[in-house]
């Protein structure tokens, strides 16, 4: 049987504001237990909420990002539950009304082909705290400190055919989030976390299977292998005969499989209802206008822009979009190379990713300038140096012994491309190898690789390759 | 000291006839000596109340005391004040020691007033008579077998026996209104949106609206300067500058159009609080007042829209009182249902666990539609029957309550007749508009009170038109024998 898979994703993106949706309490991560929680997110009698208005800056922004509609008329909702670390009782959230309605976002596919994925709708709501449910005396613990957190739940359609797919955009709203300043997009912290939606359907059905809601999966990779897992288990009992049931799956990292959270008969009625604390949020046109006009270039031009402007391939310009940072360097490195925009690339998506990868560093704190490595860019250009050469000068770049120029003077790495030069080199190294050359002369063709490695030898690899090359062939052939 | 205007206590303090010192132990002598007979009080903050008539004292010396320095006041339990205990009438906060102010606690404070307690009330603000108090309940001053109404009987039960010249309340549904009728005084509540809500322990937060108890309208206008305006701690509170209430409180009533609306004057209501507001609108002709016969047809349905929108809000707004916090946690509990159950079981009481299931069930999945909904259509019905009412009315006039005080105990066991004494207040509570009760006579020794209703922000008026009244009458200088 073939089955298609439908994947839809839910993510909560953390704002990244100085102070909480509905208090002035601070939003900082990491601080002691129920130090950054006030008399409102601790849901005290009497409190009242009081709107960021900054959230809604930024709830406009993610609405442009994905080219959404912004409702004028929004309303904040109270979803009831009660657990301990949801102090009031309910969870202040939208929910007939979102702030974001309908919009897309395209992601590009392994193929180089692009796929648009809908976005339902984006509402605005406040974090729940922490239970701890390590030992306290018998009790469990709980920290507010993330009570009242803003969140932007991103809710897409489900419009993912693998994981593949889902990674895709989770990564494409991941860089557009953090392009737009809105999200710090810290996954480890909970700033960015997924909730993932799984079915399977026989191929060419039209209807949706039964699908499953997986939680914490707080990694790209746990992304992925979540539901590879979820999809495996789906496909053996659809196989067997079985129903899939309606639940909500836990996702265990440590163990690489989901478990049951809870069934839909199981499921909380929210009651939801309209926040009478709260007035129903307008946004006017004119606000939206003025966010619009202060948007920085966002991935999707960025991207257009790189191939059209550097000539560069969808894939490099795919990877140097990825965040907002990658591309600044990228771009000043460029001006620095003399435009050499593709060898540029090379290097930035090459070795400098490499190098970052394995100390685990953020391109911002790259011991490699932008402008030191457009330089490293331009003197293999102008032929200073080869590409062979240049690595190694990356190498003292990197543990930051000088800039490009004084390292190649200092250690003497210049190329050489004095014709001359380069002949009388040759001159010797026949010289010194009569066996060789009549080998070569006599049909012998592989000891070219032979003369080219001991001229190089010779030479400390300073010699022009080309040129080595264009002068050797000469040398043998004439001499036959 | 005793049956004085504020503005003459206001006086007496500035001219240093009086202090607020002598004034305060005058009031507190008071509620020690009577108050056992009446119960209005559940805490009375004696200590903090002569330290702070010492710091008015202070500032009236100094010349920088304001009209109110000085003046004590007793406030409703569900106004959260910093230190003291703040118990909502409920075993669950009888632990509770609020570590705020509420924004009205704060302005009574800033402005020089001396809190003298606080105020015995239907627990949560559920009730019209006092009576489902976790403190017991509060007898009225006028006959002590009778209730003083509620929710905020507490505080119309200590104004009505001068045990404090001025107290707050709280409004949802007539909380205000009707113990004011009941206590023969007089009481305000103003538009909703008009008194911050913050530190306002939430009952029905779209109904909720802070107001004001004491002898006359003159009294409520000098208070209600300081009270009322905008709070930017309260997304619903209006932002709309407040009048000096007291300028206009002389203004003429000259072609003044007063509505009288038919569904106030049906069988239901008492013969002789009909015959009370009938005396009422011939001293309102003679100051050159015109009435008219306008329509409120939808106020039959206002109370079965009320009973499903105030519960299914308190359902939510009370989920807070869970025992993690803060507030009444049972004894041991086995596991996190177990205390939530007994926790919220024997924190509340009756009247209030019968309001959250109510309203549990309006909000649930299935009957939102059919009740929520549907209630909440109902409430824009009711304020369009006032917004044409009031095209063509200035003022709206009937009675607060179908019938005077009725005894203790007569009416517990059947919520639905308990329920119906708020027929002629809830509806202005769904519209959000101001609402006062003044005291217009009296039935077998009981007080009867007329309700003014009036467009929303006319606090002023309204103020207005029952001054003119007590300036022609004098219903509200009478007080219960022995107190």
């Amino acid at each position: 049987m073939e089955w298609e898979i439908v994947i839809g994703l839910e993510v909560h993106a953390q704002l990244s504001t100085q102070s909480k949706i509905f208090s002035g309490a601070s939003t900082a991560f990491g601080a002691e237990p129920n130090t950054q929680a006030c008399a409102i997110d601790l849901g005290f009698p009497g409190v009242l909420p009081v709107l960021n208005a900054e959230v809604v800056n930024m709830a406009i922004k993610l609405g442009l990002g994905i080219n959404a509609e912004i409702a004028k008329r929004s309303v904040f909702a109270r979803k009831n539950y009660f657990y301990p670390d949801l102090p009031k009782g309910y969870q202040i959230s939208q929910f007939e009304l979102p702030v974001v309605g309908k919009g897309y976002l395209d992601i590009l596919l392994d193929d180089g082909t692009t796929k648009r994925i809908g976005i339902t709708r984006a509402h605005l709501e406040e974090d729940a705290g922490k239970s701890l449910h390590e030992d306290f005396n018998g009790m469990s613990g709980i920290d507010l400190n993330r009570a009242g957190t803003p969140l932007l739940e991103i809710v897409s359609e489900p419009d993912m055919r693998s994981a593949k797919e889902a990674i895709a955009y989770l990564k494409t709203l991941h860089s557009l989030v953090r392009y737009l300043g809105i999200c710090d997009g810290n996954m480890q912290e909970g700033s960015f976390r997924c909730d993932a939606n799984v079915s399977l359907r026989r191929k060419g059905d039209s209807k949706f299977g039964t699908r499953t809601e997986l939680k914490n999966i707080n990694s790209f990779r746990f992304v992925e292998r979540a539901i590879m897992y979820e999809v495996e288990r789906q496909m053996a009992i659809l196989e067997d005969g079985g129903k899939i049931n309606q639940e909500t799956r836990l996702y265990d990292s440590a163990k690489n499989e989901t478990r049951p959270m809870r069934s839909k008969e199981e499921a909380n009625d929210y009651r939801y209802f309209p926040d009478p604390d709260l007035l129903p949020l307008l946004i006017t046109e004119e606000q939206i206008a003025k966010v619009r006009s202060e948007l920085p270039e966002l991935p999707q031009q960025k991207h257009q822009r790189f191939k059209e402007v550097y000539g560069l391939s969808a894939y490099d310009a795919t990877v140097l979009v990825s965040s907002r940072a990658m591309a600044d360097y990228f771009e000043t490195a460029v001006a620095a190379s003399g435009n050499q925009a593709k060898l540029t690339a090379n290097w930035v998506t090459g070795e400098l990713s490499a190098a970052l990868n394995k100390s685990d560093m953020e391109i911002t704190s790259s011991p490699v300038s932008a402008e030191e490595l457009g330089k490293l860019v331009l003197r293999i250009a102008d032929n200073t140096i080869s590409g062979k050469i240049a690595k190694t000068i990356f190498e003292s770049l990197w543990n930051k012994e000088g800039d490009v120029d004084h390292i190649i003077e200092k250690q003497g790495l210049k190329q050489v491309t004095d014709s001359s030069a380069i002949e009388a080199l040759i001159e010797k190294i026949l010289a010194a190898n009569p066996q060789q050359v009549a080998d070569y002369r006599s049909g012998k063709d592989k000891l070219f690789g032979f003369f080219v490695g001991q001229a190089m030898k010779e030479s400390g690899g300073k010699l022009n390759p080309k040129q080595l090359n264009d002068l050797l062939k000469e040398k043998l052939t004439s001499g036959s | 000291m005793l049956n004085k205007s504020i503005a003459e206590l206001s006086h007496s303090l500035q001219a240093k006839k009086i202090s607020s010192h002598e004034l305060t132990q005058f009031f507190l002598e008071r509620i020690k000596k009577l108050d056992p007979q009446l119960n209005s009080f559940i805490t009375v903050t004696e200590q903090q109340a002569l330290d702070a008539a010492k710091k008015a004292d202070a500032q009236l010396a100094q010349g920088k005391a304001g009209p109110l320095t000085g003046i004590p006041i007793a406030q409703k339990d569900i106004f959260c004040t910093l230190g003291v205990k703040t118990s909502c009438g409920s075993k669950m906060l009888d632990n509770f020691i609020s570590p705020y102010d509420a924004t009205v606690i704060k302005r009574f404070n800033e402005a020089g007033m001396v809190m003298l307690g606080k105020t015995n009330m239907d627990e949560f603000a559920m009730g019209s008579s006092n009576e489902n108090s976790y403190y017991g309940s509060v007898k009225n001053p006028w006959n002590v077998e009778y209730v003083p109404g509620g929710s905020s009987g507490g505080s119309a039960a200590a104004v009505a026996a001068s045990l404090a010249p001025v107290a707050t309340g709280t409004d949802t549904g007539g909380s205000i209104r009707q113990p004011a009728a009941l206590c023969g005084i007089s009481g305000i509540k103003p538009t909703y949106g008009r008194i911050s809500r913050y530190g306002m322990i939430a009952f029905a937060s779209s109904l909720d609206q802070g107001g004001l108890f004491a002898k006359s309208a003159e009294d409520l206008a000098w208070v209600l300067n300081t009270m009322a305006g905008f709070d930017e701690n309260d997304s619903t509170s209006a932002n709309i500058a407040v009048p000096d209430y007291t300028n206009t409180l002389n203004d003429s009533l000259k072609g003044l159009r007063i509505g009288l609306p038919k569904e106030f004057f049906s069988d239901a209501l008492d013969k002789d609080i009909g015959n009370a507001i009938q005396t009422a609108i011939k001293v309102y002709e003679k100051l050159g007042a015109t009435f008219h016969e306008i329509n409120l047809p939808n106020t039959s349905l206002s109370i079965p829209a009320y009973y499903v929108i105030a519960p299914a809000e308190c359902s939510s707004n009370l989920a807070r009182f869970d025992g993690v916090r803060y507030g009444h946690r049972c004894e041991d509990p086995k596991d996190l249902e177990d205390l939530y159950k007994r926790s919220r079981s024997e924190g509340f009481g009756k009247e209030v666990t019968r309001r959250i299931m109510i309203g549990t069930y309006a909000l649930s999945a299935g009957y939102y539609d059919a009740y929520y909904i549907k209630a909440q259509k109902i409430r824009r019905l009711v304020a369009d029957d006032f917004r044409k009412a009031f095209k063509s009315v200035d003022v709206i006039l009937g009675p607060t309550t179908p019938s005077p005080a009725f005894k203790l105990g007569e009416k517990t066991s059947d919520p639905i007749s308990m329920y119906l004494s708020d027929i002629y207040t809830i509806a202005v509570n769904l519209a959000g508009l101001p609402g006062m009760s003044i005291p217009a006579g009296f039935t077998k020794g009981l007080p009867i009170g007329m309700q003014l209703i009036g467009n929303a922000f006319a606090e002023a008026r309204l103020l207005n038109v029952a001054h003119a009244y007590q300036k022609e009458t004098d219903w509200h200088t009478k007080t219960p024998e022995g107190f």
